[in-house]
């Protein structure tokens, strides 16, 4: 027999509400099924199990607050399934119905019972059409029977989003924001490594026309007009997408499609923790002073949580930066439905055999390519990088 | 032209025996009495007894009898002079009427109208008050209407006597005095219809609720609810495209059926809007059926065990939430 416990799913969670089980005792059960909902803040999760077996009993309650790592249920190999039961231990009875079966029964009555946090009622037109329009049903709240989020209550969510352009959870306090954006990367990345075979290729760049070309260009700007490495990278990368619209795009339904233009998204850290991705537009038909200023006031936005919501979802590409803080070289995992995300690290003098055939200290910087290998072949993404390369030798070409 | 439901059964039963030599009227007291609810009155004397024929109190038998002459080429008309007395004769009507094209593989078919009082609501009591509409839908090879209204009582037997497998009428007690102005009352037995156009909530229902739900709609508006009240008149094949086409409209759904709830057609209606359109629904439906206990005499318990307008407000009330 093996327990089931709670499992953490966000660094800051430490317990969760049991909205519904998905299987009764009894069921197969196989890793990496779904078989409890868990409302860790506002968003209802689908837990899975990680190995296989039959469920022999749900111990925990829907309703019931449960801490991380407290035992959900206990689940029995298939061989011992054939075994009866084992009778409930009396600290389940005590808790639960009174009842011979009290491993059924309280899914049964509770589900039926007005409990706080219960998996939200939402008629399914009402689901339907926040669906279409794009509307969180987190921030919706409910006028209809028992609760419940009706046609009205989407219609005029979507009317005040269109009215005032607010950050995505304008009620969020600041931890449960950090708590959705926690989840959100958490479920987001899961489901990368989950379904995404990735591969990796990284590729050392040596920087110093790079730098020295941009040190030319800012010495004729004001401060506030400068344009910062980031920006050259960011802009190389879409050209260097030019060549390679195989990395550009969406994976969906098992079929890859390609993005006609180039929206990188650019990991933005955020200051209570967590990152996120939005869009800088069209990166590859501007010019470096407008990708500057656009690049700014993403991350001003992102910060203050006032993005648009198409920000959130038009990236077609990331490219994630971490040479800030001194990495070398980063080994990112791709954001679904996207198909490839471009890493760089620290930009930095190193030791480097120059094209003369002597050692010299160099400013190189490690562009790393994470693709997904249903998309492309390591054939491509060493292309694509060599491509990078190039254009970070002729930056006055960007 | 101004008639009664009972007139525009007469009227409709009349044309058909002047039209048709093969149509004949069969049924206990049709003749001589001129009929259980005075439909027939007078056709003895002008038809004569081969064609209005006084049957013995033995629905399996003339109902038997009904269905060979069909299938000997007649267009008979029985008359069950209510549903609760049918149920002697559905043996006739479900293993012979209903399945005849099939077992005969195609040979013979069987053109042969039922029509049946039905319902509750004139202190018959419990033995006498039945409505077993969904019983005769669920059968394949019967084809069921209800009308709801004076215009189809007129027009559809006429209609029903055009087909060649047999139709089953059913005549709601509670309608029989109800009068209209009819004029355009020739009707397929295809389609439902909608009585009163709304956007706030659709009231589903046929035969002798519809009335009730005309009455609740009307009391509703004066409250600032739309209500959409759609009439099935075909329970057998169900017009499930009427029927998704008002949810997709209204969005909230009460249906509302004289049938017990568990098991009725109203469970059907409901289960067909599942299947059609889930996700166009903003709230559960409802259905407002009778009771599920014996339909009492008393008159306050026979009005508490069926549906009325105000349980229909109640429930529209509920799936809009006002």
């Amino acid at each position: 027999m093996r327990e089931f416990t709670l499992p953490s799913m966000g660094a800051d969670m430490d317990q969760g509400r049991l909205i519904e089980w998905l299987v009764a005792p009894g069921d197969q059960v196989h890793k990496g099924q779904a078989v409890a909902v868990v409302d860790t803040a506002k968003a209802a999760i689908e837990v899975e199990i990680w190995f296989d077996g039959v469920v022999a009993e749900l111990q925990a309650v829907p309703g019931q607050m449960i801490p991380v790592g407290q035992i959900m249920a206990t689940i029995v190999a298939s061989e011992e399934a054939t075994l009866p039961v084992a009778p409930p231990e009396p600290v389940v009875q005590a808790r639960a119905v009174p009842s011979e079966r009290p491993a059924l029964r309280p899914v049964a009555s509770a589900s039926h019972v007005e409990i706080g946090g219960v998996r939200r009622r939402v008629s399914p037109a009402a689901r339907k059409l926040a669906d279409e329009r794009g509307v969180d049903l987190a921030g919706v709240s409910g006028t209809g029977p028992l609760g419940a989020v009706t046609l009205s209550d989407v219609e005029r969510a979507a009317a005040e989003r269109a009215s005032v352009p607010a950050p995505p959870v304008e009620a969020a306090t600041a931890a449960e924001r950090q708590a959705l954006v926690r989840q959100a990367i958490a479920s987001a990345m899961s489901r990368s490594k989950r379904e995404i075979p990735h591969y990796y290729l990284s590729e050392t760049i040596p920087m110093a026309r790079a730098i020295d070309w941009l040190a030319a260009e800012n010495a004729g700007r004001s401060i506030s007009e400068r344009v910062l490495m980031a920006v050259v990278q960011l802009k190389a990368v879409a050209r260097a997408l030019d060549g390679f619209p195989q990395l550009n795009g969406f994976f969906v339904d098992g079929v890859f499609q390609p993005a006609p233009t180039v929206h990188i998204g650019v990991a933005i850290a955020l200051r209570q923790g967590g990152l996120l991705a939005p869009a800088l537009h069209d990166v590859a038909a501007k010019d470096l002073s407008q990708l500057m200023r656009e690049l700014a006031d993403l991350v001003a936005r992102t910060r203050a949580a006032s993005l648009r919501s198409s920000e959130l979802t038009d990236p077609t590409i990331t490219v994630t930066n971490l040479g800030d803080q001194g990495v070398e070289t980063v080994f990112g995992i791709i954001s679904p439905p996207q198909v490839a995300l471009v890493g760089f690290g620290r930009v930095a003098p190193r030791p480097w055999v120059t094209e003369d055939g002597t050692l010299a200290a160099v400013p190189t910087v490690t562009a790393s390519l994470s693709a997904d290998h249903r998309v492309t072949d390591g054939h491509t993404g060493a292309m694509f990088l060599a491509s990078l390369y190039d254009w970070l030798q002729r930056p006055e070409d960007l | 032209m101004r008639m009664s439901y009972r007139e525009a059964v007469r009227a409709a039963l009349h044309e058909a025996l002047v039209a048709d030599p093969r149509v004949f009227l069969m049924g206990e007291d049709v003749g001589r009495y001129g009929g259980s609810y005075a439909m027939s009155k007078g056709f003895y004397d002008e038809f004569g007894p081969d064609r209005i024929r006084d049957a013995p109190l033995s629905e399996l038998g003339f109902v038997g009898a009904g269905v060979g002459a069909a299938m000997g080429g007649m267009r008979p008309i029985v008359e069950v002079m209510t549903v609760n007395f049918s149920l002697l004769a559905l043996d006739q009507i479900v293993n012979m009427a209903a399945l005849y094209r099939h077992m005969s593989g195609g040979q013979f078919s069987v053109p042969v109208v039922f029509r049946m009082a039905t319902g509750a609501g004139r202190q018959l009591a419990a033995q006498h008050s039945h409505s077993f509409e969904n019983w005769y839908a669920h059968v394949p090879g019967l084809r069921v209407v209800a009308p709801g209204t004076v215009a189809d009582a007129r027009g559809m037997l006429p209609a029903a006597l055009t087909y060649s497998d047999p139709v089953v009428i059913f005549e709601h007690v509670g309608l029989f005095n109800a009068e209209d102005d009819v004029e355009e009352w020739r009707c397929d037995l295809e389609r439902a219809a909608i009585r009163r156009p709304g956007t706030d909530v659709s009231i589903i229902t046929y035969g002798g609720s519809l009335p009730k739900a005309l009455s609740a709609a009307a009391s509703l508006a004066d409250e600032g609810i739309d209500a959409e009240v759609v009439d099935l008149r075909v329970l057998r094949p169900l017009d499930r495209a009427a029927i998704a086409d008002t949810v997709r409209r209204t969005h909230r759904v009460v249906v509302v059926d004289e049938g017990w709830r568990t098991g009725s057609l109203a469970g059907e209606v409901v289960a067909g809007i599942a299947e059609d359109c889930l996700y166009d629904l903003d709230a559960p439906p409802r259905r407002v059926c009778s009771e599920e206990v014996p339909v009492p005499y008393a008159k306050h318990l026979e009005d508490a065990a069926l549906p009325q307008s105000d349980k229909i407000v109640a429930a529209v009330k509920e799936v809009t939430h006002a």
